[in-house]
């Protein structure tokens, strides 16, 4: 088990955007790596890189509205030694210039981080144009790509500073609206790592993003049921810690993925993809079900969509039910 | 090495009889392009234009070179075998399992390369990338050339290119066009029309040239011209004829994509050896 706050179900718990951690994460390698640089697509401000920008105006380049050319200037800058942090809203990057990242960033082996924030129909009354629920799918089914779900603000801040560590490739999804701020400085965070955040034996409940604090709920709340539920903390979803998650399903003999993302190709894809390879369980998907979003309140959507620890209660039940 | 125009117009040749074998050997592949291209080829390798160590090709300031559109990669891949990249035997290779001569250039395997290409637009921004990094982050004396085609112009990533060059005033990047006005559908300005180009550059900030893609002499001046212009980046419109040298294929854009069959290519390789009839052949 890991270190997370203290009171973690309190009505008052701290919220923060997982952006920002991004955006820390950012300030911290502008001090430390001088080949840092960071690109983004007129979007500097709502991508948390606005104060890297003005703190290193000489390695923050504004590319304008053009995300094709943003993955192309950052494999050019990564094969000249710089490590680029190309930014945008997720929809339009990895969204918009997927064969870019493909070809001039993965199949190249470029050194360039691509931040897609914004993801997910928490984004709110934006609408579906602007919910990007597929790109866990289209960056994890990339050669040489790490892939990071951040969990909160603090994780995406240990994320961005483990991306700039890894030579290659890494994807790291954010989100806009304030979500529960539930680890700390202290809880691990390495990459190909899952994390037990509570121990249980009826059901594994693996989730990635703000899914994460929804599981712990769902979990406290099945306790009170008697059911006992492990929550993993899957922030690394390229590569996947397949020992930690082998051990728990073989502990609890079910599992439950949840993430803000459509099921088809997502975290529960991930998850199922070991398991079924290693040590195959019953196991039930919380995501989108092969749908568009719609204009909402984050919290309206998540709930209407089926993304939320109420949702995850309810695979829990049913999937323990198939055992 | 100091080549007269003449060597080097017998180097283009030779290099375009290795395309010639090199597409018959493989079966698939592109044969208009790489074979229009090979005098700008022959021109930024052997005329003193690009400055590299084949011995020693990633040396820190050897003038970067990118193909934008991978598909004329025969030429490139000629070109590199004679400036001694790689053997000249290994050209044999071209599109065969195992080897370093993908059918379209993959640059994690190829000595010489910069870049991995064959979707269209993408070199241009990498190229675009590398000469930013070069001229305002490491100030750094190397140079970008970029051969992008015209068919690629479709795409709508090489004008984010050319804008944010043009804004940031790259004057280390020269962009070689192969305008030979073809394209797997037609002629470029029946599928989707261009001109005027050169306006279009113009408009961008760019500095533009234009020049017979097939008269060395005026492709290497173009290149200086474009080393001493201090404020903008330069565009070199080099017009070409697609399939050049062999009478069959030149102009003609049903060769965009298709390789010499055996007889075609025995054809092809005795106008090249003949200079077109004007000398007899040691091979007759």
């Amino acid at each position: 088990m890991v270190e997370l706050i203290p009171d973690l179900f309190s009505f008052n718990i701290a919220q923060a955007p997982i952006r920002q951690g991004f955006g820390e994460g950012m300030m911290i390698l502008g001090k430390e790596n001088s080949d840092v640089v960071g690109l983004c697509c007129d979007l500097t401000e709502s991508t948390k890189m606005g104060d890297f920008a003005k703190a290193y105006p000489d390695r923050f380049v504004e590319v304008g509205v053009a995300e094709q050319n943003l993955a192309g200037l950052g494999a050019g800058m990564a094969h000249e030694g710089k490590i680029p942090f190309i930014t945008s809203y997720a929809v339009f990057s990895p969204g918009r210039n997927w064969d870019q990242i493909r070809v001039s960033i993965c199949y190249s082996n470029n050194n360039v981080k691509i931040i897609g924030s914004h993801a997910g129909i928490s984004v709110g009354p934006d609408g579906a144009t602007h919910q990007a629920l597929e790109d866990i799918a289209i960056t994890r089914v990339l050669p040489n790509m790490t892939v990071f779900v951040p969990a909160d603000a603090v994780e995406a801040r240990k994320a961005t500073i483990a991306a700039a560590k890894i030579k290659g490739p890494v994807y790291i999804r954010l989100a806009r609206e304030k979500t529960p701020q539930f680890t700390t400085d202290e809880t691990p965070f390495e990459a190909g790592r899952a994390y037990v955040f509570r121990e249980g034996i009826h059901c594994t409940i693996a989730a990635a993003g703000p899914q994460v604090y929804y599981a712990l709920k769902a979990a406290n709340d099945l306790s009170k049921e008697g059911i006992e539920c492990e929550v993993l903390n899957m922030v690394s979803v390229k590569p996947m810690d397949e020992t930690t998650l082998i051990q728990s399903a073989k502990k609890t003999g079910c599992v439950v993925s949840a993430e803000e993302h459509q099921i088809t190709g997502g975290v529960g894809s991930a998850v199922a993809e070991v398991l079924s390879k290693n040590f195959p369980v019953p196991q039930e998907f919380v995501g989108m079900p092969d749908h568009f979003g719609e204009s909402g309140e984050p919290n309206e959507l998540i709930s209407k969509w089926g993304m939320d620890s109420k949702a995850i209660m309810g695979a829990v039940r049913k999937v323990i039910s198939r055992k | 090495m100091e080549y007269s125009i003449r060597d080097l117009e017998a180097k283009a040749n030779e290099i375009r009889q290795d395309i010639v074998k090199m597409l018959v050997t493989a079966g698939s592949g592109h044969s208009a392009g790489p074979l229009g291209m090979a005098d700008v080829f022959t021109a930024l390798y052997f005329g003193n234009v690009l400055n590299y160590d084949s011995k020693n090709p990633t040396l820190w300031n050897r003038d970067r070179f990118i193909l934008s559109n991978g598909h004329i990669c025969p030429v490139w891949y000629a070109t590199l075998a004679h400036a001694g990249f790689f053997p000249h035997s290994e050209l044999a290779s071209l599109r065969k399992l195992g080897t370093r001569l993908q059918g379209h250039p993959h640059h994690c395997v190829l000595p010489g390369s910069e870049n991995t290409s064959g979707p269209l637009g993408q070199g241009i921004s990498q190229a675009v990338g590398m000469a930013y990094v070069g001229l305002k982050m490491k100030k750094e004396p190397w140079r970008v050339y970029c051969v992008v085609g015209d068919g690629e112009l479709d795409e709508g990533q090489v004008w984010e290119a050319f804008m944010f060059a043009g804004k940031n005033k790259l004057r280390n990047l020269t962009v070689l066009v192969d305008r030979n006005n073809i394209q797997i559908d037609g002629f470029t300005e029946d599928v989707m029309p261009m001109e005027p180009l050169g306006a279009k550059w113009e408009s961008f900030g760019w500095h533009v040239l234009e020049v017979d893609g097939h008269n060395i002499k005026q492709i290497i001046d173009a290149c200086n011209e474009a080393k001493a212009i201090s404020e903008k980046p330069t565009v070199i419109i080099c017009h070409t004829i697609p399939g050049k040298g062999i009478d069959f294929m030149e102009y003609k854009y049903e060769w965009h994509g298709v390789p010499p069959n055996k007889e075609q290519a025995r054809e092809a390789l005795k106008e090249l050896r003949t200079l077109g009839g004007k000398i007899r052949s040691e091979h007759e």
